[in-house]
């Protein structure tokens, strides 16, 4: 039994119509919205660029990052350039003087995150990163990265919760082993000099 | 599915004077290859596809690979002249394993359910012996595959209906994918941003001796 | 194989094939024929030239500007009045060398480049990484993140072949309706992978021995919502379009493929079943755990893209049965194997070919290893490229207008075939 011809483009017709009158009052309809008026609020998960994580008010002091390269070491396009602070004798300190990150390069991989043994690089939300130079205003230094902790706290809870905690942990683990070395030498001979 | 020496054995009954011989894959996939002589290829590869007990209908993937020249140190007893006294001394000679350019083809059966077999055919040498026999006629699947390699890696291959480049355009020199390939100075350069702005850096930020 | 050999010996042996016969030396020597010695390597043999002279035939170049080529892609077209006489498809202007970058970086750091192969369904070109990659490296994959691969993998096929419907009917001539309802699902699949990957389209998220990251709270329940709405959707598309007299006059009989072509020229995935090929990796390899999943492999009769288009509607169906199954009975657990190492991880030395059923066919990746941080070779097997094959002997006797349409349903992108 043949449908009568036609019926297809009218099914077809009657579905459209729906659709159009349905985006007047139906939310699931009307998919728009009005950016720069309205933004959906960001996933939590959500990644866009990395930045550097620094704990306490001081950017320099409180930066998590001691400069191990294993970031720069693993990132697929080569994104990061970073060269490790020295003092006057040479001597290596736990602390990046140079930390570039060039983000026309990036491809927002979050493997940097992954490697990163010390918590120090982390993924940003921020996707409004318009600048009016293409070559020198897309490469981010160590200044424009470092963010402080609270506003990890802020773009991402869940995670930030669970590094706070293991931080912490860690922290009281080495504390923990720096006081009985002490406790121990005391009563020895008092002639010896106490570990510092 | 039949071992690779059971196959093996059934093609060269087959094909007389096919020049087999199995290449082992020490990984834990247990995919060992199959090498064929490029003057029996077309043979063998019909007897794959058209034989009732294996019916490898399905060329799913043909491969370049460039194996450079390499040299091999082996533990040699030499026979030396010393003092007028013949000794036989051990020495350390480095053998050169001449290199070539190599056609992995991977073939499964549609019809049987069962795969992969893997097929291998190399070149003389990665100069001017390059030539090895095209498996298009017997699986058009291996068509745009083969132009690829010839492409990328300079293997021609012989039957094959529409040999030309593929990826690049065609007044291209030389192939990229070759382990040696050095790409020209003069090739269209466009300043990326990744390095002007890694040279501004590295004038910014002079590096010390032993540092970065 | 002797044990004590190094791990460059390894390989030179297994360059060499060491363990050959002796008849074998014998028939190397004498078995290509040589090349005359004025031949170099590079020299290109002479292709037979096109039929010119012939001034009642039309050359048009499709491309690659195009708005319906699926991106850059040119089509060398020669035309009788309106009927395709040859058809070459030129293409390369994608080329990003990715093979190239690949034996350059860790097999980790490949991992984003693997998303950006098909950029429409970055998930299961992970997979078909991963895959690869551990049966190189013998590596085990828990229960829980077997299952999320599928999920991942089922709701990718979703939005995939629901999106090229809409393209294809966009195509034809509807002007993006169908393609927007398309989109607006894919939007919702694509908010589920930002909360549970981070990133839309680019997600990173498989790795060697599992999954990247454990799934957050409420993703289950937001995604079997989204299942539990799927078919509704479903029921509306195809109430729009598979009883359009417009599209049914537009696709039947119109690039028909033979089940014997498309076996010999290699084409799989839904193109291949709607020409009665039955053959889905899902079912033949068996990988991951679709063992367990019970699903109808839908198939055509006649190869035309009318069967394309009816292949890709009922898939989407029995990708919601697996779906429900999945998100039912996934168990908990770890979602990475313990053991598995981000960095420094050195599989040894031989080859694998991992293959999965990508929603546009067989995606394969075939890697050689030496030993090293970083693969000897890496060979995608893109499953757009190898569907291009027959791309002319479907176009033969066609006009330019079904040129368009045929092209749709082999459901290709740029990204893949170029690599």
């Amino acid at each position: 039994m043949n449908p009568p011809p036609g019926l297809g483009i009218v099914k077809g017709l009657v579905e459209t119509a729906r659709n159009f009158v349905g985006s007047f009052h139906d939310p699931a309809r009307l998919t728009t919205v009005q950016y720069p008026d309205e933004r959906l609020p960001a996933k939590e998960n959500a990644r866009n660029f990395p930045f550097l994580v620094y704990d306490g008010p001081d950017s320099e002091k409180g930066l998590r990052c001691v400069a191990c390269k294993i970031c720069e070491k693993e990132c697929p396009p080569q994104c990061i350039y970073i060269i490790l602070e020295r003092d006057a004798n040479g001597k290596p300190q736990k602390h990046p003087r140079v930390f570039d990150l060039d983000i026309s390069v990036c491809m927002s991989c979050q493997i940097c995150v992954e490697v990163c043994p010390f918590d120090a690089i982390k993924m940003d939300t921020d996707y409004e990163l318009s600048r009016s130079d293409r070559f020198g205003g897309l490469l981010l230094t160590k200044a424009e990265l470092a963010k402080p902790n609270d506003y990890y706290r802020r773009i991402h809870p869940t995670e930030a919760q669970e590094v706070d905690a293991r931080l912490e942990e860690e922290r009281a683990r080495a504390q923990a082993k720096a006081k009985p070395p002490a406790a121990a030498a005391k009563p020895a001979a008092p002639a010896q000099p106490a570990p510092a | 599915m039949e071992s690779l020496e059971q196959i093996k054995s059934w093609a060269e009954a087959a094909v007389p004077g096919a020049g087999l011989a199995i290449v082992p894959n020490p990984s834990p996939a247990n995919q060992p290859s199959l090498l064929i002589d490029p003057a029996h290829a077309p043979a063998v590869a019909r007897f794959l596809r058209d034989d009732p007990r294996l019916r490898f209908d399905y060329a799913s993937n043909v491969t370049g690979v460039d194996w450079l020249d390499t040299a091999v140190k082996e533990k040699v007893r030499v026979k030396h002249v010393l003092d007028g006294v013949e000794k036989e001394i051990e020495e350390t000679h480095e053998r050169k394993v001449p290199g070539f350019l190599e056609a992995v083809y991977h073939l499964y059966s549609m019809a049987l359910r069962r795969g992969p077999l893997v097929l291998r055919q190399r070149t003389g040498n990665r100069l001017d012996r390059v030539r090895v026999a095209s498996l298009t006629p017997v699986w058009r699947s291996a068509e745009f595959q083969e132009r690829e390699i010839y492409d990328l890696y300079g293997i021609v291959f012989d039957g094959h209906p529409d040999l030309r480049r593929i990826l690049m355009w065609d007044e291209f020199q030389d192939h990229p994918m070759r382990k040696d390939y050095v790409e020209p100075d003069d090739y269209e350069y466009e300043p990326t941003p990744h390095d002007e702005v890694l040279a501004k850096a590295r004038r910014h930020y002079p590096v010390e001796a032993g540092a970065a | 194989m002797n044990a004590e050999l190094s791990e460059r010996e390894l390989i030179s042996a297994l360059a060499t094939g060491d363990v050959a016969p002796e008849g074998l030396a014998a028939a190397l020597a004498f078995a290509s024929p040589e090349a005359p010695a004025e031949r170099g390597a590079g020299s290109a043999p002479v292709l037979a030239p096109p039929p010119r002279g012939n001034s009642d035939l039309l050359e048009v170049a499709m491309g690659p500007h195009h708005p319906s080529t699926h991106g850059v892609f040119r089509m060398d077209v020669t035309l009788d009045g309106e009927r395709v006489v040859r058809l070459k498809p030129v293409f390369g202007y994608l080329h990003r060398n990715h093979e190239k970058i690949a034996e350059q970086t860790s097999y980790l750091g490949s991992m984003p480049y693997t998303d950006r192969l098909d950029y429409f369904c970055s998930l299961t070109n992970n997979w078909a990484y991963a895959l690869a990659v551990e049966r190189l490296a013998g590596l085990a994959v828990p229960e829980r993140a077997e299952y999320i691969r599928v999920i991942t993998a089922e709701l990718t096929r979703l939005l995939n072949h629901s999106c090229l419907i809409g393209f294809l009917t966009h195509d034809m001539g509807t002007m993006g309706t169908p393609l927007m309802y398309a989109f607006r699902e894919r939007e919702k699949i694509l908010d589920l992978f930002e909360a549970l990957t981070g990133s839309r389209m680019m997600c990173n998220y498989m790795r060697f021995g599992g999954c990247r990251a454990e799934l957050p709270p409420g993703w289950l329940e937001q995604t079997r919502s989204l299942v539990d709405e799927f078919p509704r959707f479903l029921d509306e598309f195809e109430n729009l379009l598979s009883t359009n007299e417009i599209l049914l006059a537009r696709t039947q009989g119109v690039g028909v493929l033979t089940r014997e072509l498309a076996v010999n020229a290699g084409v799989t995935g839904p193109m291949t079943r709607a020409s009665g090929v039955n053959y889905d990796i899902r079912k033949v390899d068996n990988y991951g755990i679709y063992g367990r999943f019970p699903f109808r492999v839908p198939l055509g009769e006649h190869g035309d893209v009318y069967d394309r288009y009816m292949v890709r509607a009922l898939e989407m169906r029995e990708s919601i049965g697996i779906l429900h199954q999945a998100l039912r009975d996934i168990p908990a657990g770890p979602v990475i194997d313990p053991k598995a190492k981000l960095r420094g991880f050195r599989p040894k030395p031989g080859e694998a070919y991992g293959r999965i059923e990508a929603p546009k066919g067989e995606l394969g990746f075939y890697l050689i290893s030496d030993g090293s941080p970083n693969p000897y070779r890496y060979r995608v097997r893109p499953p757009s490229l190898i569907n291009l094959t027959i791309l002319e002997d479907m176009c033969l006797g066609h006009t330019v207008a079904d040129v368009v349409v045929i092209l749709g349903a082999v459901d290709i992108v740029l990204g893949e075939v170029d690599r």
